[in-house]
């Protein structure tokens, strides 16, 4: 495998006597597009979080972007970009001026994030909607317009947290026409979805259940491991196991 | 960095439907309502008369009490009995009984004796309208006695009279001593509460989650969080200095400029603090409610509406870490004293403390990881 950008070492997150992340372990190479499975309440968006400097883990060994997750999550900060579950640019902001918002956080100049701008809004086929209020977009839109701005500043590593949730299969498409695209420049993709059809067009995934990683590998590899025909039967052998409730 | 994130708040600020106009209206309506309704002068007090004489003399104590201005004669009863029934069915609020044979008395034996009683349900209005009815009395005493003493060609008894004069605010207007306070609370209110709902806004929305996986720098955030209400305080209180002048003729004594300075300062004190509770609280109504909760134990406690002096030792002991109370202060000390900044220097050490310390903890209570 290439060089680890995502390392992680018997990982675990408890919050009281409730384990959302149960000692896991696995490394993501750069340059992959990995999907990170599990049904609702399994623990992914808490491991997302952590590898993502916004939670603290309880114990366990991780580095993202070869930075300490304890230490350095500042540093991690820098070379990564994130796209939440719940949409979370600014509403009363216009398209450009959230670009430009989160374009000068990242330390880029006024003129850099003027050309950046222009060609996303070329690529997304944007280029009418750049004074449209956020608020007034449709949801499909607000989706790709969250991804571009989380990879904006190129970074190293992008985190997509159900990125095509509540989106209609054309969009959904589209979408991971743009993930391709940034993969293809290098960009390491780490994505979660409840669409088993997006998981086949993962590089490698794993299957989270109960807070612990059950199943790590190519699709195929998967499929031929559960003796499954598709990717859905491999995730319902494993998330039947599940004892935890959801919710 | 902080260039773009303060193009955000003014953007957010400005484009907000109800802010720019709360922060435009607050001001008018509270300088030009308030000093006229938060009134601690005493007058039309309701005066029910149970006069058993019927003379002369008792007559003309009844419309020197009127002629005062600050009663009105309400009632007139019967007996003792009557008048306290006027003032229980909330017709009259205090009774001036005069004794039958109240002119004869004064005249044969040089005393009389009337009766004062006042309803002090409202302390505050009962005390301060037998104060002024028994300072009537007392007039009323002198001048019958220089009359005597003219009839009877002989020497007039010696009487002392105070003559009082009220320095900084010679006619003892109450609004003048109110506006100035007015300023500081306005301030309070839209330097602290604008903030205090701002970032637990964000949580509510979820931005906050993009902004704190982004290598921010939480001293530039809170810096970019705070300007927005420091430029909107010199707004309000510019609005403020001008309706003082315009509406009541108030110009400060002192220097506008130590105004200014002071302002800024305590803004950055209330609004530091806001930050502090919204970065502490998880939903908008949590902030409100703790932010209300501050606030009006800061009013009540700062000498607004209530002297400090004559607060218990515990409360006054409070008060020394109450930031209002100093502003407030100040502001009187500028508008009617005139004070400079060299008389101001204690109070300017103090309010800077608060406004480092408040601003600091903003920072540091603002968490970037769960």
């Amino acid at each position: 495998m290439r060089e680890a950008v995502i390392y992680t070492e018997k990982l675990t997150k408890r919050f009281g006597d409730f384990t959302a992340v149960d000692h896991i372990s696995f490394e993501v190479g750069a340059g992959e597009i990995f999907g990170f499975l599990g049904a609702n309440g399994a623990g992914k968006t808490t491991a997302m979080r952590i590898l993502c400097g916004l939670s603290r883990p309880t114990s366990g060994k991780g580095t993202v972007a070869g930075f300490d997750i304890y230490r350095q999550s500042e540093e991690i900060k820098k070379h990564i970009g994130y796209m939440s579950q719940k949409f979370s640019l600014y509403e009363d902001l216009k398209v450009w001026e959230n670009m430009r918002l989160f374009g000068g956080i990242y330390g880029m100049s006024s003129r850099q994030i003027g050309e950046k701008t222009e060609t996303i809004l070329k690529e997304l086929g944007f280029a009418d909607e750049r004074n449209t209020m956020v608020r007034k977009l449709p949801l499909g839109w607000k989706q790709k317009l969250a991804f571009s701005v989380s990879i904006f500043h190129e970074p190293k590593i992008v985190f997509l947290d159900e990125p095509t949730g509540g989106v209609d299969p054309v969009t959904r498409r589209q979408f991971w026409e743009l993930i391709y695209q940034a993969a293809n420049r290098g960009i390491t993709v780490f994505v979660t979805t409840h669409y088993m059809d997006e998981a086949e067009y993962c590089g490698r995934i794993s299957i989270m259940v109960d807070g612990r990683i059950e199943a790590l590998d190519s699709p195929a590899a998967l499929r031929q491991q559960f003796r499954a025909a598709n990717m859905e039967d491999v995730f319902q052998q494993l998330a039947r196991k599940a004892v935890r409730k959801v919710d | 960095m902080l260039r773009f994130l303060l193009e955000k708040e003014f953007k957010q600020l400005l484009r907000n439907a109800f802010i720019p106009r709360l922060i435009l209206f607050m001001p008018v309506m509270i300088l030009l309502v308030l000093p006229w309704a938060a009134n601690q002068e005493i007058r039309d007090l309701r005066l029910s008369v149970v006069d058993n004489d019927h003379s002369t003399f008792s007559g003309r104590l009844i419309r020197k009490a009127v002629a005062s201005g600050y009663f009105r004669l309400a009632d007139v009863s019967a007996s003792d009995e009557e008048a306290l029934q006027a003032v229980e069915s909330g017709k009259a609020d205090i009774i001036l009984n005069i004794e039958p044979g109240f002119e004869t008395n004064l005249v044969r034996e040089g005393a009389a004796k009337v009766m004062v009683s006042a309803n002090a349900v409202n302390s505050m209005k009962g005390g301060l309208g037998s104060y002024y009815l028994s300072s009537i009395l007392n007039d009323y005493a002198v001048e019958l006695r220089k009359e005597a003493g003219l009839q009877a060609g002989g020497k007039i008894a010696p009487v002392i009279t105070l003559a009082s004069q009220g320095r900084f605010n010679p006619h003892l207007d109450y609004k003048v001593f109110m506006i100035p306070a007015l300023v500081v609370m306005l301030l309070t209110i839209l330097g602290g509460f604008l903030p205090a709902l701002n970032i637990v806004g964000e949580k509510e929305t979820g931005t906050i989650e993009q902004i704190n996986v982004t290598p921010v720098n939480k001293f530039v955030f809170i810096l970019a969080k705070l300007i927005p209400y420091w430029v909107t305080g010199f707004v309000v209180l510019t609005i403020c200095i001008l309706i003082a002048a315009g509406g009541y003729g108030l110009v400060p004594k002192g220097n506008l400029a130590v105004l200014y300075l002071f302002a800024a300062i305590y803004v950055l004190s209330v609004s530091g603090l806001g930050l502090v509770i919204s970065n502490h609280s998880n939903t908008l109504q949590q902030a409100m409610f703790v932010m209300w909760f501050f606030t009006l134990i800061f009013v009540l406690m700062s000498g607004l509406f209530t002297p400090i002096t004559s607060m218990p030792d515990w409360a006054q002991a409070i008060t020394a870490i109450n930031p209002l109370r100093y502003f407030v202060e100040v502001m009187r000390m500028i508008y009617l004293k005139g004070s400079s900044l060299s008389d101001l220097l204690p109070h300017l050490l103090v309010l800077a403390a608060f406004a480092l310390f408040c601003s600091l903890w903003a920072v540091l209570s603002y968490r970037k990881n769960s």
